[in-house]
């Protein structure tokens, strides 16, 4: 078993009504502790009205567990879980803006973009914007190329990632509006997992 | 262009004539009536103008006391909630009127009191430009509530207020701010009646109790030679007095509290053994690093509790109770986590348990107590020479009042030694600034206190630097006649502080030397009877005509200015090497 106190990165997955102000008690939940958010996306789920943040964090499992559960005690968050990236399936989008002509004059930029699997978004006179999508390895090997063909501007969106072994919130959201929940919803992934989490 | 705004109806107005149309502002009132508010704490100014326009007409339902600073009304709020298990209620303006709520809130959020803040707002639509007393108080105040919400439209406030008292009553309380805009406040909307909450989706404020964790707790506690209670706030915030004690006697555990535990079994209890943590008692401190179980009921291991983490309790099992999942594994890990209201799992958990008594255990608790009082004890209670100290004071006050009264303390020594050495035979006794320890906590909270347990005697406890935070609510005491009892222990140091310096300094005593006005001039001025002793002799018939005085009145006493409080786990030291001088 990898131990629990090695920093790495970790994809937090929290499951929140739409409501404004919210972002800034998820965000200060991190900032209080001076963890880093590497990167932080907010977007609709799967259910319609619940949204869903992913955000990445590089830090000892014991931390992130400690955040998750403060997390989820936010009066609108409904459920938090924490994946490592091999849980995940994962994608960051990047787009690179280059000048038209010097492009067009090497013929090995073209070539080194079928390499990288970029596609143009827009080809104008002066400029051409490419756009990757991929982990972030893929889409840092392509500036360093990119810059020698200069690289007027990059930007990377923040990373969405799917949880590979969930069933989705459909059946929970279910679980959470009534009164009396089922076990299922009710509750902590940690109580599920006593065994794993709390050695006798 | 205001005024036009202010008079525009709701946008989800009924044009059915039979639904009643109220103003924000009298719709927030009668929701308070119906969540069964009788006291507010509070300061009115610009932005709140048309909520106190309308508890204009509300006077004989809603008690509204005027408070002399906005902090004083929080303070106030969380003394009332904590003597009457009810939620404290704080109105405010913005901008500054919102910010002063900021200690309070904070208080509140880490000791878990429950409260309502209600601050008016600039119009909605003057948000954002930097209007005249505008400030962003839902952002301020995020990281101090459980939770808070900004009211643009008449139309949410009801049920905006009926979230606010659910979650600020509910699973581990806490505080919550509404921030409502002056247009909702003048604005007519439908009032269908309010609908108290009972339910929100996305909170769930108690957990699921699970059986498997309870077996295994009994299980520990069943197979225990040396089992050690420690009890901390969540009883007396489950009302879970009856059911903690039934626990306790039943496996003849000795437990020992955090300070915000103190009254949850009373302090004479033959196992109660004393107070956890840097200036708590010996025996508990030491055998923390001996139990083999160790269980924690409502309490969250707090620094000032466990001294240094890596050797706390390490060769103890430790059981956590708590209704807050956050809690477990915080600071301490748990090997069987229970989480819930223990006002539920204590009595599964008592079922479970067999019958026992612990003498052999509970004797070496009693062997150290032995100990510290011939130490320390002795010498600080009963002095024979020499100038007051805090702990006969405090003592002489335990045999005149028989600890029945409600003791309200600030922060610094005099917290600690009234800790120490009160006596509460009843629960919510002891009110104090906890986890935040906010200095000017005592008197505002102690009026609150009052009128939380009106038939109660409320003695608040104060030091001569804490109280010069706060004592602008003399005013409040003036004109509310509320009847508390000031004390001030006078030191003319910063006596916490000053005890830092010396043992941790070399001496260096740097700005912790505080004078003092005449406080007994400074009460007469506020029309409240008072008196300043300095000598042994006149101590017992000061205190007795303090507590006899009908209506308010302060005794100052000059107590020794160099001493300091003992035991005392000096931080980053293990809990096991307390020290007793």
């Amino acid at each position: 078993m990898e131990s629990k106190l090695e920093k790495k990165e970790f994809n937090i997955t929290v499951y929140t009504e739409n409501q404004v102000g919210l972002l800034s008690r998820i965000a200060i939940i991190f900032s209080r502790r001076k963890l880093n958010i590497e990167s932080l996306n907010t977007s609709p789920s799967e259910v319609e009205s619940i949204h869903r943040f992913n955000i990445v964090i590089n830090e000892t499992e014991e931390v992130v567990r400690k955040v998750a559960r403060q997390l989820e005690k936010q009066v609108e968050v409904l459920k938090v879980y924490y994946n490592t990236n091999e849980d995940v399936i994962w994608q960051e989008l990047a787009l690179y803006k280059v000048p038209t002509e010097i492009i067009a004059e090497h013929v090995s930029v073209e070539r080194l973009l079928r390499e990288y699997g970029a596609r143009a978004v827009v080809i104008r006179k002066d400029y051409t914007v490419f756009e990757t999508t991929g982990h972030r390895e893929e889409t840092d090997a392509l500036v360093v190329v990119l810059q020698q063909y200069g690289l007027i501007e990059f930007v990377r969106s923040a990373r969405v990632a799917i949880i590979k072994a969930s069933d989705g919130f459909h059946t929970k959201l279910k679980q959470f509006e009534n009164r009396e929940p089922g076990e299922p919803a009710a509750e902590n992934e940690y109580l599920n997992n006593g065994d794993k989490v709390f050695t006798m | 262009m205001q005024q036009k705004d202010a008079l525009l109806m709701s946008s989800e107005e009924e044009t059915a004539t039979t639904v009643e149309q109220l103003k924000g502002s009298e719709i927030l009132l009668n929701g308070l009536i119906a969540e069964g508010v009788d006291t507010i704490f509070g300061y009115p100014g610009g932005a709140i103008m048309p909520i106190y326009d309308a508890l204009y007409d509300y006077q004989d339902q809603l008690k509204h006391i005027l408070v002399r600073h906005e902090q004083g009304a929080t303070h106030a709020a969380q003394g009332y909630a904590r003597t009457s298990g009810k939620v404290g209620v704080v109105f405010a303006t913005s901008g500054p009127g919102a910010t002063n709520l900021i200690t309070g809130l904070a208080d509140a959020q880490i000791d878990s009191t429950p409260m309502v803040c209600i601050t008016g707002q600039v119009f909605a639509h003057l948000l954002g430009t930097d209007a005249f007393q505008e400030t962003d108080v839902i952002n301020i105040t995020t990281p101090v509530t459980k939770w808070n919400y900004q009211v643009t439209d008449a139309s949410e406030i009801a049920e905006v207020l009926a979230k606010a008292f659910h979650i600020a009553k509910t699973g581990r309380p806490g505080p919550v701010l509404i921030d409502i805009t002056k247009n909702a406040q003048l604005q007519l909307a439908a009032y269908k009646g309010y609908q108290k909450c009972d339910h929100i989706r996305s909170y769930r404020p108690t957990p699921i109790i699970r059986n498997n964790y309870i077996e295994q707790a009994a299980a520990l506690i069943n197979d225990a030679k040396r089992p050690f209670v420690l009890f901390g706030q969540g009883v007396l915030l489950g009302n879970a007095e009856q059911e903690f004690k039934a626990f306790v006697e039943k496996t003849g555990i000795p437990a020992a509290w955090t300070i915000l535990g103190a009254g949850a079994i009373p302090t004479d209890h033959p196992l109660n053994v004393g107070m956890l943590g840097m200036h708590g008692n010996y025996g508990p401190n030491v055998l923390t690093n001996e139990c083999d179980v160790l269980i924690a009921i409502g309490m969250r291991f707090d620094d000032r509790v466990t001294g240094r983490l890596d050797k706390y309790a390490k060769q103890a099992k430790v059981i956590h109770l708590d209704i807050d999942p956050a809690e477990i594994d915080k600071n301490v890990k748990a090997h069987v986590p229970v989480w819930g209201d223990c006002k539920e799992t204590l009595p599964l958990l008592t079922v479970l348990v067999k019958e026992n008594k612990h003498e052999e255990w509970l004797a070496k608790f009693n062997n150290y107590s032995k100990e510290e009082f011939a130490q320390c004890i002795d010498a600080e209670i009963n002095p024979q020479s020499g100038e007051l100290t805090m702990g006969e004071v405090i003592n002489q006050l335990n045999q005149l009042t028989n600890g029945d009264a409600v003791i309200v303390t600030d922060v610094g020594q005099h917290q600690m030694v009234a800790c120490r050495y009160a006596k509460f035979n009843h629960t919510r006794s002891n009110i104090t600034s906890g986890g935040l320890g906010t200095m000017g906590f005592a008197l505002p909270a102690a009026i609150g206190a009052k009128f939380g347990a009106p038939n109660k005697t409320v003695v608040a406890v104060i030091g001569d630097g804490g109280f010069q935070m706060t004592l602008q609510e003399l005013g409040t005491i003036m004109q509310s006649g509320i009847d508390v009892k000031i004390m001030i222990l006078n030191n003319q140091f910063l006596g916490m502080v000053r005890q830092w310096q010396e043992l941790f300094h070399d001496r260096r005593y740097s700005f912790v030397d505080i004078t003092s006005p005449d406080f007994v001039a400074l009460a007469k001025s506020y029309y409240i009877d008072g008196k300043k002793i300095s000598e042994r002799t006149e101590l017992k018939d000061a205190l007795k005509t303090m507590l006899d005085h009908k209506g308010s009145y302060l005794l100052e006493v000059m107590v020794t200015k160099e001493n300091n409080v003992f035991p005392m786990v000096p931080q980053g030291c293990s809990v096991s090497e307390i020290r007793l001088k």
